[in-house]
């Protein structure tokens, strides 16, 4: 049994901040990730990042992966690749299937002091007739063809979505020198920033609000897409179907919290729509209601990813001053500036729904924590 | 028309005069000045550093819209690039007469050659004519963003806002 101080899981954003600020403060760490490759979704970030100027904005998201990273190695950071925990026991036992590098692999048992969970979050599925026929994708999928493996997945898209995701993909789409035939979008106005939306529109991008993909079609592969209106309860109006010729629909149906490992634990979970589904309760310090398990980033309730980092950076302190590797006054002024960061991300009207669903977890994970 | 940011996706005039990020018609008559086409609250400053001159504020919270002083600005356009959100632009009605410059950000390959035509749009994408490109500038620190000036008739410097892509394959010389 391998013992380390902490384990963090999931190298994206969240996970690497949380290691990075825990490592920097003296706490051994170690980072298992089950893909080939760290950051997470950060390398498919090709667009500049928003947030504070302070705190990297304007820089594009994979060159933050890659500071990251550095980072992460400067400070002793350990990663696991190709390595998947496949279950948490308790006592904060990991069972890791660890990626040797040669295509095997190895089960590898560590017992922990501290875990944190930054699994991210999934992407949501829309479903119609047509939707298994090649050519329909997820458009977290179409990133990763077209910014990481850099393949173009077809040349006229449909986008099913108008949050951020859906606007952003667009955009890279036509870097890429695809054509996005329209973006559709089930309510009423449009769910990402507008400057986003202004930059797929100039392109001449329709965005079509109170419309839905219906079914689509093709012989062998995608060939058209069937969109219709939808009423104000989302219901298809009859009589609205239009036909676009496009070889690939992307669908970009928002994103859900990936929890398994914290259910696995028994961690108290409550469904927060506003932060994509089931989310596990935690207190200030990003500590879940299973002592000594934190949860951060995506997989702590869907937002983006500079909210990711503050919530790592505030689990890597909240480590270190547990562990005893800082003085609980130093790491009291350390989390409250990362508290006052963090509230401020959350302000205005994209924000505030998600700061009033945070207070609530914190809230509701102070009554839990105090039950057991 | 005046629907607002989140149902057309782009910020109207008259959304962009209420915040009073739409320059004056004196200040037009002036010289080249910046357009900030940013109207929603969201967590966003970059562009505030990224002028010299301090005409663009956000301040506290990072969500404040951002509130530009038309006084303070030249019309440089080192802050178009700066914006992560590419909202940001120059638009010089004194170019030349009845002719209009209109500076903006660009992030499509192949990038124009600067001395040749391009189609001209508005904020929603339609062709509004052809332009001359005077300028490409693409920097290091501006980091792949390009910035690019268009000559266009007066009436059209409230409208256009960017060329319609160049397809991929074209090569120097086309075009022209």
């Amino acid at each position: 049994m391998i013992e380390k101080q902490a384990v963090v899981i999931g190298s994206g954003p969240a996970g690497l901040a949380a290691s990075i600020e825990a490592a920097k403060r003296g706490v051994e760490v170690l980072v298992v990730d089950e893909n080939s490759l760290p950051g997470g979704q950060l390398f498919k970030q090709i667009h500049k990042f928003f947030g504070s100027a302070d705190h990297r904005a304007g820089i594009r998201g994979f060159n933050i992966g890659q500071d990251l990273l550095e980072e992460a190695r400067k400070n002793g950071v350990e990663i696991w690749l190709d390595s998947a925990v496949i279950g948490i026991f308790p006592g904060r036992e990991l069972a890791v299937e660890k990626g040797e590098g040669n295509g095997n692999k190895t089960l590898q048992k560590i017992k922990a002091q501290k875990i944190v969970i930054a699994t991210g979050a999934s992407e949501n599925a829309v479903s119609f007739p047509g939707w298994t026929l090649p050519g329909v994708m997820s458009a977290g999928a179409v990133q990763t063809f077209i910014n990481v493996q850099r393949v173009l997945p077809g040349e006229r898209f449909l986008m099913v979505g108008s949050g951020n995701v859906g606007l952003i993909v667009t955009y890279q789409l036509m870097q890429a020198g695809a054509d996005v035939a329209a973006i559709v979008e089930a309510a009423g106005s449009i769910g990402g920033y507008a400057v986003h939306a202004a930059k797929v529109r100039r392109a001449g991008v329709p965005i079509r609000l109170n419309t839905t993909i219906k079914k689509a079609g093709g012989q062998e592969e995608l060939e058209w897409a069937e969109i219709c209106q939808v009423d104000s309860s989302w219901q298809p109006i009859p009589g609205t179907e239009e036909t676009l010729e496009v070889d690939t629909i992307a669908i970009a149906a928002g994103l859900k919290p990936l929890i398994q490992l914290a259910r696995m634990q028994g961690c108290h979970v409550e469904f927060i729509p506003e932060l994509g589904g089931w989310v596990p309760l935690h207190d200030k310090n990003m500590e879940t209601t299973c002592p000594g398990i934190f949860v951060v980033g995506d997989s702590a309730g869907v937002e983006e990813a500079n909210t990711a980092l503050e919530e790592g950076r505030l689990a890597g302190v909240a480590i270190a001053e547990a562990v005893g590797t800082i003085s609980p006054s130093r790491a009291i002024l350390e989390k409250e500036e990362i508290w006052k960061r963090l509230e401020n991300l959350r302000l205005g009207p994209f924000g505030e729904h998600r700061l009033l669903a945070k207070k609530k977890i914190i809230e509701e994970g102070n009554r839990q924590w105090k039950r057991e | 028309m005046e629907k607002g940011v989140e149902i057309i996706g782009f910020p109207s005039i008259k959304e962009l005069q209420e915040y009073g990020l739409y320059p004056s018609e004196e200040r037009f008559s002036r010289g080249p000045v910046v357009i900030v086409e940013c109207v929603q609250e969201i967590p966003c400053n970059p562009c505030e550093p990224a002028c010299n001159l301090g005409a663009i504020k956000i301040g506290e919270p990072i969500t404040n819209v951002p509130r530009v002083n038309e006084e303070l600005c030249t019309g440089c356009g080192l802050c178009i690039a700066g914006c992560p959100g590419l909202a940001i632009f120059v638009v010089d009605k004194t170019h030349a007469p009845g002719l209009a410059a209109v500076s903006f950000p660009y992030e499509y390959e192949p990038l124009p050659e600067k001395g040749t035509e391009a189609e001209v749009v508005n904020r929603k994408g339609q062709v509004m004519g052809r332009g001359r490109i005077i300028r490409v500038v693409k920097t290091g620190k501006m980091d792949q963003t390009a910035v690019l000036t268009v000559v266009v008739p007066l009436e059209l410097a409230d409208e256009v806002r960017g060329i319609k892509r160049l397809q991929r394959g074209w090569s120097h010389g086309q075009g022209k």
